[in-house]
């Protein structure tokens, strides 16, 4: 167990590495010169321009630049923004709102998806199924930037039920729409896959057994039937963290939430490689340690499973 | 522009079809001035700044709004444009218009309590020119003597601006390198504050909490949320401040602000968002506004074109086109009346902008005129079938409508081939444009102005010494008439008088078409049904020293 832990996280660094000068080099390549977007329509000052680009290193090589972020980096010295603002704060303020979104949007998503799917999937066929495949249905075909806006203007600006937006510091309420629309989709899926695990696994052998073996209703449902199901939600349940934070970028923007997304999207916008870069980062090893947590939990939930 | 012109509050239009009451109106909201209403915080609009809040660093709206209210300039701008004394007592022009000698009133401090002197402005500005300091506005103290001297590498930090010289604590002479009449307009924008000390000792701490001297002072920055002002109660100048304090709410889209004043969350908002232009004017939940515009919008084509360069038939083609669009069309079914179609080179909210220059017919949809025009240079060198008239844009700043628009308009009228040609971003596409690389198409371009005065709208776009890269001068348009009479305006001897000398200077234009003139943009924003006093100024800037609640 020990072993395994340690080779998955000695993994990380290649990964980690090779996603930096991935993105690295695709922010360096955005066509345009970032310097001189920042004077607009206006004439660019070439004596001003080199001041600046000399200041962000962005006058060496693509590989030169490069390095200096990594060393930079590696002393926690990240740089500062075009703006002037160390970028360590920039993605400080980012963070904690996008995680409470996608926390919010987890928790809504998980409880809702594996309820439904439940309900759903041990009464197969009758009505409460069929309602809740057609709505799962509607909820994966809709994008996520219709049902925000679709929500925003009837329950925030016609019936003032919710806030229209998240505001200055976003609270419970505020994230409240937004994360229902964030958790949408997923929660659609998780529906659907609950209910096929479920409806599968109630015709297996081991749970007539259970059953002959004269266990009650409830046990069965719990003990083997949900536990063996929800294997594959659990897998798709953590994968999506990382697939929430990255995907906030169109709920954030809708809900004028600044975080991760919305940072990030300005950042390309400018052409800030080092603040890309940085986020980025963060979000992949998310994403590692995320499939790593799930990996581990394969192990509590079915037995055959043993890392060494 | 602070000033509340009690008129403003109805567009230009509506002013001359009537709109006669306004005058009384004003009066009554003057007479009743409640304690409540004065100290209202209002929220607006706002984006994060692009760099810190110094003046002369600041290029763009996010940073612009707050410090436009934050500082106050040796002249302001009321809400025609005009300037009027502001920190200024007097400025002076000598007999040639090479030297301005400027006095300054008495009793004007900082926020932390230090006088406004002529040192004040004189640091400032050196500070602006210093490469050094890579500030984005240099570029505005480019007319005073010594600024090519600041601009080279290697230049002392705290080297100074060789015009500027401090006479005693409230006078100053400004030494510039050609004559201007223009200068006393320039020095009303913000990159022309004064600066208090503390900025020079440590100018990073003050980006982030400005000391200034104008009608509001800072009172709290949480970036990406909000940037907070507050009446400044030592405000000495002209600006009537009628509410308590302003609050810049940071937005990234401007269809979440738009539907924050739909539910009542946000006070004003100073544009419309795409998908909100036919509406806004017919919503029941907000307040609608849209007046005459600043912003100034035309394509290039630039002289190294084929078929459109200097000559005959360059200006016989350039007319020809110019006469096939149907501007008016345009407006009104593509862009929903939101734009007024252009009678010349400036804007409406410009003193010295024009509906009858000599000329101006060319701006008018004339299909049989503009097909003569086209038949008449094809005998010069003929339009070959495969040649095609290319229109680039950019597509992040939804211009498709209107570009597919004014193609067919030109394809329809001349019977040639011609395409909208988009680019996906704004930055691309003005890199092709800054490196020459869009030879063989024709560009968008758009003016917003700096200061209200033609010169603005003229010089750093068509004059010779603006073109092959050292300046907006796309095209690479050169005239050396059109070049002398801008001098000439420069040394004229009153504002009126360089206004008639740049209408002259706008005829030329007229005829050599180096821009083809489009349209304004109309200034449109949206406000809480609650607010009073609604009204842009100049610069398609809410006049917002007069909003209250």
């Amino acid at each position: 167990m020990g072993k395994y832990l340690l080779r998955r996280i000695l993994q990380m660094i290649p990964v980690v590495l090779g996603t930096t000068l991935l993105i690295y080099a695709l922010v360096f390549a955005l066509p345009g010169d970032p310097v001189a977007a920042m004077f607009g329509d206006k004439p660019v000052n070439q004596a001003v321009a080199a001041q600046i680009r000399s200041e962000y290193n962005l006058d060496k090589p693509f590989i030169v630049q490069y390095f200096l972020f990594l060393k930079n980096a590696l002393t926690l010295n990240f740089g500062n923004t075009f703006a002037g603002q160390p970028v360590i704060s920039v993605i400080g303020r980012a963070f904690p709102v996008t995680i409470r979104l996608a926390l919010m949007a987890f928790v809504f998503e998980a409880i809702f998806g594996v309820l439904f799917g439940i309900i759903s999937g041990l009464n197969k066929g009758k009505w409460s199924d069929q309602i809740i495949l057609i709505l799962s249905l509607l909820l994966i075909s809709i994008p996520t930037f219709v049902t925000g806006f679709v929500m925003q203007f009837f329950f925030g600006v016609k019936w003032h039920i919710l806030p229209a937006t998240a505001g200055v510091d976003p609270g419970f309420i505020d994230l409240l729409m937004p994360a229902i629309v964030l958790g949408s989709v997923s929660m659609a899926s998780i529906i659907r896959l609950t209910r096929t695990e479920i409806s599968t696994n109630i015709s297996e052998d081991y749970v007539r057994t259970a059953r002959a073996k004269g266990m009650s209703n409830f046990q069965v449902t719990v003990r083997h039937i949900l536990r063996n199901s929800l294997i594959p939600v659990v897998t798709y349940l953590g994968a999506d963290i990382g697939a929430l934070m990255g995907g906030a970028m169109i709920t954030e923007r809708i809900f004028n939430i600044q975080g991760v997304g919305n940072t990030l999207y300005q950042a390309i916008l400018r052409g800030e490689g080092t603040l890309v870069v940085s986020i980025v980062t963060i979000m992949v090893m998310i994403f590692v340690v995320c499939s790593l947590v799930v990996d581990l939990l394969y192990a509590v939930l079915d037995p055959r499973i043993r890392y060494a | 522009m602070f000033s509340l012109v009690a008129a403003s509050a109805c567009s230009l239009a509506l002013v001359l079809s009537g709109c006669g009451g306004s005058g009384d109106n004003g009066k009554k909201e003057a007479d009743a001035p409640n304690e409540a209403a004065s100290t209202a915080i209002i929220s607006v609009h706002g984006s994060e700044p692009a760099k810190p809040l110094v003046p002369t660093n600041t290029s763009e709206t996010g940073g612009g709004g707050p410090i436009d209210m934050m500082f106050s300039m040796l002249v302001r701008f009321d809400n025609k444009g005009k300037p009027v004394n502001e920190v200024a007592k007097e400025v002076k022009a000598n007999a040639d218009m090479t030297q301005y000698t400027i006095t300054l009133k008495d009793g004007w401090k900082f926020t932390d309590g230090t006088p406004v002197t002529a040192k004040s402005f004189t640091k400032a500005w050196s500070y602006g020119a210093n490469v050094n300091n890579a500030q984005m506005s240099s570029s505005f103290f480019s007319g005073i003597k010594g600024f090519d001297e600041l601009q080279k590498k290697g230049v002392a930090p705290d080297a100074e601006l060789s015009g500027l010289k401090v006479v005693d604590d409230k006078t100053f002479t400004v030494d510039l390198d050609s004559p201007s009449s223009t200068f006393p307009i320039q020095i009303g924008i913000y990159a022309f504050a004064p600066m208090p000390e503390a900025f020079f000792k440590d100018p990073k701490a003050f980006g982030e909490k400005p000391i200034s001297n104008g009608p509001y002072k800072f009172d709290s920055w949480e970036h990406n949320k909000f940037i907070k002002l507050v009446k400044n109660p030592d405000y000495k100048g002209g600006v009537k401040v009628k509410n308590g304090g302003l609050e810049f709410r940071i937005y990234t889209d401007i269809e979440a602000a738009y539907a924050d004043v739909q539910a009542g969350n946000l006070d004003v908002i100073d544009t419309i968002p795409t998908s909100a232009q036919k509406t806004f004017q017919t919503d029941p939940m907000v307040q609608p506004i849209k007046q005459d515009g600043s912003v100034f919008q035309s394509f290039t084509i630039p002289t190294a074109m084929k078929h459109f360069g200097p000559g005959k038939e360059g200006t016989l083609r350039r007319q020809a086109i110019s006469m096939s669009i149907d501007r008016k069309q345009i407006s009104d079914k593509v862009t929903g009346g939101l734009n007024t179609p252009a009678t010349d080179f400036t804007a409406p909210t410009i003193p010295g902008y024009s509906k009858n220059l000599k000329g101006s017919d060319v701006l008018k949809y004339n299909a049989p005129k503009a097909k003569e025009l086209w038949e008449e240079a094809n005998k010069i060198s003929p339009w070959g079938a495969d040649d095609v008239f290319k229109l680039a844009y950019n597509a992040d700043g939804g211009g498709k409508d209107v570009y597919d628009a004014l193609a067919n308009s030109i394809k329809n009228t001349l019977n040639i081939k011609a395409m909208g040609a988009p680019m996906p971003t704004f930055k691309e596409f003005r890199n092709s444009v800054v490196s020459r690389s869009l030879v063989d198409s024709a560009f968008r371009t758009g003016w917003q102005p700096d200061y209200p005065s033609p010169e603005n709208y003229l010089q750093p776009i068509y004059s010779s010494g603006a073109a092959d890269g050292n300046g907006s001068n796309d095209g690479d348009y050169k005239n050396p008439k059109f070049d002398a009479l801008l001098k000439k305006a420069g040394a004229a001897k009153s504002v009126e008088e360089s206004n008639k000398l740049f209408q002259q200077s706008e005829e030329i234009l007229l005829e050599d078409l180096p821009a083809i003139p489009l349209y304004y943009s109309s200034a449109k924003g949206a406000a809480n049904k609650k607010i009073k006093g609604l009204a842009f100024n100049w610069k398609n800037v809410p006049d917002y020293a007069s909003l209250s609640k």
